[in-house]
C-alpha cells in the first residue's frame, strides 16, 4: 500500500514539474487588477492546519480568517466580546454553560453544533493526536485521563469528562478548580469548532480547511498561496468589505517588501528593519505602527547558581538599569519598538492590568546607579557575560550587540557582554527546555488572549509551560492562584499586578521593550489596520476601485 | 578510469614533495638554470609583481599591528552616532552600533586575512595533493578520492557549518578555517586531477617516462610544473571566495564570533543597510577587493613565471 | 566505454549510501527537532514523546537510519515539518531550480567563455585588465550584496525586472537571479578559459594550425578553444551541482520557491527527511554530472580514451 500511494505522489510530483514547467508565465494574474481581491504577504506555516496545533502567527492569520470562536477579541480594543456563543454562563466560576447561536454553519454548509465545539476540544487535548496547543485543555476536568502527564504513558479516556453536550446548541463545562477569567481564553483559536470533515476526511481537510469564519478557503497550496474568497454562510459581524484575499508565501521579508513597492503586492505586515527608516517615504504614508501584545526580554538561567547567588539580584537589576532602552529602540529599531515599563503589554489597557510605573525606577537607564548595583552584588559572574540569541530569524544580533555595548560603556570594559548567536531556532530552543543555558539569553512572548494572566503565569509560575528562566517563588504562585479564583475582574487584575511586582524585586528577566505591529500597503487597497495580535483586520480592508 | 598506460604500479612516496613543492620550488638545484632561477628572474623583471608583492606586505603589517595606522578601539562604540557619515577624526563615518567603521576595516585585516590565507593554504595543499595522487596514479586511488570528494561536495555548506561549528562550538579563526578547508579541497582536487591527467599526456612526460625517469622525477620535474597553472588560478580566486564564505558564515551566525573583528562580519551587518549607510559596506568591501585583487595578481605573475611553456 | 560507464555507475553507491549516511547523523547531531516546534514555550512531554515516537525518533541513529533508507528505496521520502509529503516539495521545488540552474549556467558558460578568450587572446592589454577587473569586482563582492543591489536598482529604480519572482517562476523572472547566481562562477570560468587560452596558443599544434594557413577563426574555435576548455568544462560539470545546492541565498532574495529555500527550511526546522531526501537527488546529480565531464573529457581530447 505504502509502495502504491509513494509511486503515485512520484507521478504526481512529476506531473505537477511538467506542468509547473510547461505553465512558465503569466500565472501570477491572479489579483492584479480589478477583482477585489486583497493580495497579502504570507509566511508559510509551520504545522499542519489545524485550531490545536497551529502556535504561530503565521498559521494563527488564517485560523483568524476562517473561525468564529465562542468569543473574538475585539480588533481595537482587545475585548471578548460573545460571538459564536450566545451567552457563557456560570454561579460558582467552576462549572460553566454554553449556548450557541441559532443557525451558525460552516462554510461547507453543515451547522455548527454544541459537538462540533465538544469533539475538536477532545481530539486537541487526546495525546495521541499530538496537539501542540494540548495544554490549552488542562483546565477542563478529565484532561488527566486524555492526556496524562508522563511521558509515553496511555490515555485512560478519549474525551474529557468535563465536557457535555446538552442538546445541539448548548454544553456545559467542568474545570479542575475556580477560573474567573477563563471563558476570556475562548477566543483563542485552539477552542475552535471542527466540522465533521475534520474527522472523516482528515487528509482532504487538511489540503482545503473547512471553519465558521469570515472567510473560505477555495485554494490551497502548501508552502506557496493559500487563495480565500468571503464565506456564504457567515453570519458574524465581521462580514468581508472585499472579494477575497490571496495570502502569498514570500521567502525573504525584504522581498517582499520589493514587491510591494513595485505593486505586485498589497499588504505587507512583515517589514524589515533595515527598511523602517524609509518606508514612509517609499509607502506615502500608506504604513502603520502601533502596540502589539509581544514583549521580548532577556531571561537569566537561575537554575544555574552563577547567576543565582545571594546579590545576584542585584546585579541583575544593575544589569537592566544598564541598558539603554531609548536609544536602542530609536536607533536600531527606528521607534518601531517601545521601552518597557512592566511585563504585560501595553494593549491590556491600565484596566486591563498595564501599568507604566509598576517597575519602579528598575526599567530607567541609569549608568552611575547600574554600576554601583553590579558592583555591590559582586560583579557579573566570571567578569564577563553573553546574550544568547540564535542567528536565524529576526535580526537579533543588532540589538543584542546594542544591549552589549550599552552595558560595556556602563561598566568601562569592552569585553564585559558579548552576543552568543546559536545557528538554528531549534538548536537554540534545545538548550533552553533542556535547562543547558549558562548564560542569559533573549525570550520574547506573544500573547495568546489579551489577560494579563497570559504574561504571568505560563512565564513565572514554578510550573510555568514556559518558565524558561527557571523562576520559582512560593509567593507569587500563591497569588496567581488566588487571581485565577477571584470572581471580581478588577479585584483579579490587582493580585495579578501585586504577583508582577514580586518579578522585579527579583529580576528573573529583564524587560527590554514592547514589540510593535507594523503594515505597509499599496495604492491599490485602504483601511488597513491591525488587531492587538498584530495581524491585518483583512475583513475591513477595501479594494480601490474594485 | 582514464587509461594512463603504465602509473599503476606506483607508491605515493613522492607525493608530499609534490605538495609542498607547490609553493617552495626552491627546493631542487640544478646544475643548470634551476626552475627557480628562472621563475625568479622572471617575476622579477615585473611590475606587477612588485604592486601586489607590497600591497601583501602592506596588509601582512596592518594584520599584524593594525594600531600602527589606527589609534581608535574597534570595539568602543556609540549608539547615538549610529550611521553618521564621516566626520573629523572618523573618515569613514560610523556603522549600525556607532563604531568607527575606518578603525573595524583596519583591525579587521587580521581575521579575514587569516581566514583566507589559511584556507586557501590548507584547501590547496589538501586538494592538489589528493587530485594530483588521484590523477597520477588512478585506479583504486583515483576512485577512493573521487568518492569521498563528492561525499564532501553533497553536504550543503548551510547544514555543515551549522553542525560543524555547533558540534566543535566554533567561532574562532582555527575552527572557521578548518571547516572552509574541509569544505575547499574537493574544488581544487578536482581541478588538480583534470590538470595532473592533462599534463600526463604530454609527449615529454611520455619520453620521460621511456627514458627511465621515476615517479618522484616525473611528479617533481615534469608533471607539477605543468599542472601548476590552473591550480594557482583557481586558488587565488577561490582565496577571495574564501574570504566572502566567512562573511556568508558570519551573516548565518556560525561565522567568527563576537568580540571578533572581520570584513566579514562587517559586510554583512551592512549588506542590507545600502539604501541606509552605503559607507558601512563600502569600506570593508573595498578593502576585501583590494585584497583579493592583490592576491590574484600575485598568483598571475607566479604562474606566469612558473610555466616555461610561456617564456 | 560501455564497461567504464557501468564501473563508474557502481561507484557510485558507495557514495550514495555514504552521503546518506553522513548527512542523516549530521542532522540528527544538531539536536532533537521536537522542542522547536513549540515555539517559545517548552514542550509538553507527553506530546513531545508521542511526537518523537511518530517521526522515529525514539529508536538508536543506525537503525533510524536503515529505517529511512527502506523507505526511500519503497519511494516514501518522508513528511516535512509541515506534514506535506518530501516527495511533493521535491516535485515543486526541483523543476523550479533546475530552471534557475539552466539560466545561470548557459550565462557562466557563454559569457564566461566568451571574457576568457577575449582576455586570453589579448594578454597583457586593456581587455585583458579590464576581463581581471570585472571578475575581480564579482568574486569580492557577496551573493547577497549583488543580488539585493540588482533588486533595487534593476528591478525597483529602473523597473526593467520584476524584483521578485512570480508564481510558478516564469523565465523572464529567472534572468536577474540567474545572473546574481551565476556571478561567481563566472569569474572562475572566465579566469580558467583565459588560462588555459594564453598556454594554449603558444602551442606547437596551433602554430602548425597558423602556418598551414587555416582561416584565424577556424583556429580559434576548433584548435585553440576545443583544447582549452578541458579545465573548464571540469570547472563547469563540478559546478551545476553547486549552482542547484548554492542557490540558497539568491533563491531568497528573489523569492525562489527552490531546492535552496526548501534545503534551508529543512535545516532550520531539523527536519531530517527534508535535508536527507533532497540532498540524496542533490548528489545523484552532482555524480551524473561528474560522469558526463569525464565522457566529456574524451570527446574534447582525443588522446584520452577510456577503457
Amino acid at each position: 500500500m505504502r509502495g502504491a500511494k509513494s509511486a503515485m505522489w512520484v507521478a504526481g510530483a512529476a506531473v505537477v514539474a511538467l506542468a509547473a514547467t510547461a505553465c512558465g508565465s503569466g500565472s501570477d494574474s491572479a489579483g492584479g487588477s480589478n477583482d477585489g481581491i486583497v493580495r497579502a504577504w504570507w509566511g508559510d506555516p509551520q504545522n499542519p492546519l489545524e485550531p490545536a496545533n497551529t502556535n504561530e502567527v503565521q498559521g494563527g492569520k488564517v485560523l483568524d480568517m476562517i473561525f468564529m470562536n465562542l468569543k473574538e477579541y475585539d480588533p481595537k480594543t482587545g475585548k471578548a466580546n460573545l460571538e459564536a456563543a450566545d451567552s457563557i454562563t456560570t454561579t460558582d466560576q467552576q462549572n460553566f454553560t454554553i449556548k450557541l447561536k441559532p443557525n451558525l454553519k460552516f462554510s461547507d454548509g453543515t451547522p455548527v453544533t454544541a459537538s462540533s465545539f465538544v469533539d475538536a476540544w477532545n481530539y486537541g487535548a487526546l495525546v495521541t493526536n499530538k496537539q501542540l496547543n494540548a495544554y490549552f485543555f488542562a483546565d477542563i476536568d478529565g484532561y488527566d485521563a486524555v492526556h496524562p502527564a508522563k511521558e509515553g504513558a496511555a490515555p485512560t479516556a478519549k474525551t474529557m469528562s468535563g465536557l457535555k453536550v446538552v442538546d445541539d446548541h448548548t454544553f456545559t463545562v467542568k474545570l479542575t478548580q475556580k477560573f474567573s477569567t477563563w471563558p476570556d481564553r475562548l477566543g483563542y483559536k485552539a477552542f475552535a469548532p471542527l466540522p465533521k470533515s475534520f474527522f472523516t476526511d482528515h487528509a482532504g481537510y487538511l489540503d482545503k480547511p473547512v471553519g465558521d469564519g469570515p472567510y473560505k478557503v477555495v485554494s490551497y497550496s502548501k508552502g506557496t498561496s493559500m487563495k480565500l474568497v468571503p464565506n456564504p454562510y457567515y453570519t458574524g459581524p465581521s462580514k468581508p468589505k472585499n472579494k477575497g484575499v490571496l495570502l502569498k508565501v514570500y521567502t525573504d521579508s525584504n522581498t517582499a517588501y520589493a514587491d510591494l513597492q513595485a505593486g505586485n503586492l498589497d499588504v505587507l505586515d512583515d517589514i524589515p528593519a533595515e527598511q523602517l527608516s524609509h518606508a514612509k517615504s517609499d509607502l506615502g504614508g500608506r504604513y502603520l505602527n502601533q502596540p502589539a501584545g509581544i514583549i521580548q526580554t532577556i531571561s537569566f538561567p537561575l537554575n544555574q547558581k552563577a547567576w543565582n547567588a545571594p546579590g545576584m539580584d542585584k546585579v541583575r537589576l544593575g544589569l537592566s538599569m544598564a541598558i539603554d532602552r531609548n536609544t536602542i529602540t530609536q536607533k536600531i529599531f527606528q521607534s518601531t519598538r517601545t521601552p518597557a515599563n512592566d511585563l504585560t503589554s501595553p494593549v491590556l489597557g491600565a484596566s486591563g492590568g498595564y501599568s507604566s510605573d509598576i517597575a519602579g525606577d528598575a526599567t530607567t537607564f541609569n549608568p552611575a546607579k547600574a554600576k554601583q548595583l553590579i558592583q555591590e552584588g559582586g560583579g557579573i559572574p566570571g567578569g564577563h557575560m553573553t546574550i544568547g540569541y540564535n542567528a536565524d530569524s529576526g535580526s537579533h544580533k543588532q540589538w543584542v550587540d546594542a544591549v552589549c555595548n550599552s552595558i560595556n560603556n556602563v561598566l568601562g570594559n569592552d569585553k564585559a557582554c558579548v552576543g552568543a548567536p546559536t545557528g538554528t531556532f531549534a538548536d537554540f530552543r534545545n538548550q533552553i527546555t533542556k535547562g543547558q543555558m549558562t548564560q542569559p539569553f533573549r525570550s520574547g512572548w506573544q500573547m495568546d488572549y489579551p489577560l494579563i494572566d497570559d504574561f504571568l503565569t505560563p512565564l513565572y509560575a514554578s510550573d510555568g509551560s514556559s518558565n524558561d528562566s527557571h523562576y520559582s517563588n512560593p509567593q507569587f504562585d500563591a497569588l496567581i492562584k488566588q487571581a485565577n479564583a477571584e470572581p471580581d475582574t478588577a479585584k483579579a487584575t490587582t493580585l495579578y499586578q501585586q504577583a508582577e511586582k514580586l518579578l522585579f524585586k527579583d529580576m528573573p528577566v529583564i524587560p527590554l521593550w514592547y514589540q510593535n505591529g507594523e503594515a505597509g500597503w499599496s495604492s491599490r487597497v485602504s483601511n488597513v489596520t491591525e488587531n492587538a495580535f498584530s495581524y491585518p483586520v483583512y475583513t475591513d480592508i477595501t479594494v480601490n476601485n474594485g | 578510469m582514464p587509461d594512463l598506460t603504465d602509473a599503476t604500479t606506483a607508491t605515493g612516496t613522492a607525493v608530499p614533495d609534490a605538495a609542498t613543492a607547490a609553493t617552495v620550488p626552491a627546493g631542487q638545484r640544478e646544475k643548470t638554470r634551476s626552475l627557480a632561477g628562472d621563475a625568479w628572474r622572471d617575476l622579477s623583471r615585473k611590475p606587477m609583481f612588485y604592486i601586489s608583492g607590497l600591497l601583501i606586505l602592506f596588509l601582512i603589517v596592518i594584520a599584524i599591528w593594525p594600531s600602527v595606522i589606527a589609534s581608535g578601539n574597534p570595539l568602543a562604540c556609540d549608539l547615538a552616532k549610529s550611521q553618521m557619515g564621516p566626520t573629523g577624526g572618523h573618515p569613514f563615518g560610523f556603522d549600525t552600533q556607532g563604531c568607527d567603521v575606518y578603525t573595524r576595516t583596519v583591525y579587521g585585516a587580521r581575521d579575514s586575512v587569516a581566514v583566507g590565507i589559511l584556507t586557501t593554504l590548507g584547501a590547496t595543499l589538501l586538494g592538489s595533493l589528493l587530485g594530483g595522487l588521484a590523477g597520477f596514479f588512478g585506479g583504486f586511488w583515483d576512485s577512493l578520492i573521487s568518492m569521498v570528494s563528492n561525499i564532501f561536495f553533497g553536504i550543503p555548506i548551510l547544514l555543515g557549518g551549522v553542525v560543524f561549528l555547533s558540534v566543535v562550538k566554533g567561532g574562532s579563526v582555527g575552527t572557521v578555517t578548518l571547516f572552509m578547508v574541509l569544505l575547499g579541497w574537493p574544488q581544487i582536487a578536482r581541478i588538480a586531477r583534470g590538470a595532473v591527467i592533462t599534463a600526463k599526456q604530454q609527449d615529454y612526460v611520455q619520453a620521460a617516462r621511456a627514458l627511465g625517469a621515476g615517479n618522484t622525477r616525473m611528479l617533481l620535474r615534469h608533471i607539477l610544473p605543468n599542472a601548476l597553472a590552473p591550480i594557482i588560478v583557481v586558488a587565488t580566486i577561490a582565496l577571495g571566495t574564501y574570504i566572502s564564505l566567512e562573511a556568508t558564515l558570519s551573516f548565518l551566525g556560525v561565522g567568527l564570533k563576537p568580540p571578533a573583528v572581520s570584513w566579514g562580519i562587517d559586510i554583512s551587518q551592512a549588506s542590507n543597510q545600502i539604501r541606509n549607510a552605503p559607507h558601512m559596506l563600502l569600506w570593508p568591501a573595498g578593502a576585501l577587493s583590494v585584497t583579493v585583487l592583490a592576491f590574484i595578481m600575485l598568483g598571475d605573475a607566479v604562474r606566469d613565471a612558473l610555466d616555461p611553456k610561456l617564456r | 566505454m560501455g564497461r567504464y560507464v557501468i564501473r563508474r555507475l557502481l561507484q557510485m553507491v558507495p557514495v550514495f549510501i555514504g552521503t546518506t549516511f553522513l548527512i542523516f547523523v549530521m542532522v540528527y547531531a544538531l539536536g532533537d527537532p521536537v522542542a522547536a516546534m513549540f515555539g517559545d514555550r517548552a514542550p509538553d512531554p507527553a506530546t513531545a514523546a508521542q511526537i518523537r515516537h511518530d517521526l522515529y525518533l525514539d529508536h538508536p541513529l543506525p537503525v533510524q537510519y536503515l529505517h529511512y533508507m527502506g523507505q526511500i528505496f519503497t519511494g516514501n521520502f518522508g513528511k516535512a515539518a509541515t506534514g506535506q509529503p518530501v516527495t511533493e516539495l521535491m516535485g515543486q521545488a526541483f523543476p523550479v531550480t533546475l530552471r534557475l540552474t539552466l539560466v545561470a549556467f548557459a550565462i557562466e558558460a557563454v559569457v564566461g567563455i566568451g571574457l576568457g578568450l577575449l582576455a586570453g587572446l589579448r594578454r597583457g592589454r586593456f581587455a585583458d585588465s579590464s576581463v581581471l577587473a570585472f571578475t575581480l569586482l564579482v568574486v569580492a563582492i557577496p551573493t547577497f550584496v549583488t543580488g539585493y543591489l540588482l533588486q533595487y536598482f534593476v528591478g525597483l529604480k529602473w523597473g526593467l525586472a520584476n524584483p521578485a519572482v512570480g508564481d510558478g517562476a516564469p523565465l523572464g523572472d529567472l534572468i536577474l537571479p540567474g545572473i546574481v547566481l551565476a556571478g561567481v562562477s563566472l569569474a572562475y570560468v572566465a579566469r580558467l578559459t583565459r588560462t588555459s587560452v594564453a598556454e594554449n596558443s603558444r602551442a606547437d599544434y596551433l602554430r602548425t594550425a597558423v602556418a598551414k594557413g587555416l582561416p584565424r577563426r577556424r583556429v580559434v574555435t576548433v584548435h585553440l578553444l576545443r583544447n582549452s576548455l578541458i579545465p573548464v568544462v571540469t570547472f563547469l560539470g563540478t559546478d551545476i551541482g553547486g549552482l542547484m545546492a548554492g542557490a540558497v541565498v539568491t533563491e531568497r532574495i528573489f523569492n525562489i520557491h527552490g531546492v535552496g529555500y526548501q534545503l534551508y527550511q529543512g535545516i532550520l526546522r531539523q527536519n531530517p527527511p527534508t535535508v536527507v531526501g533532497f540532498v540524496t537527488i542533490l548528489v545523484l546529480i552532482f555524480l551524473a554530472a561528474n560522469l558526463l565531464v569525464d565522457l566529456l573529457y574524451a570527446v574534447l581530447d582525443p588522446r584520452i580514451r577510456y577503457a
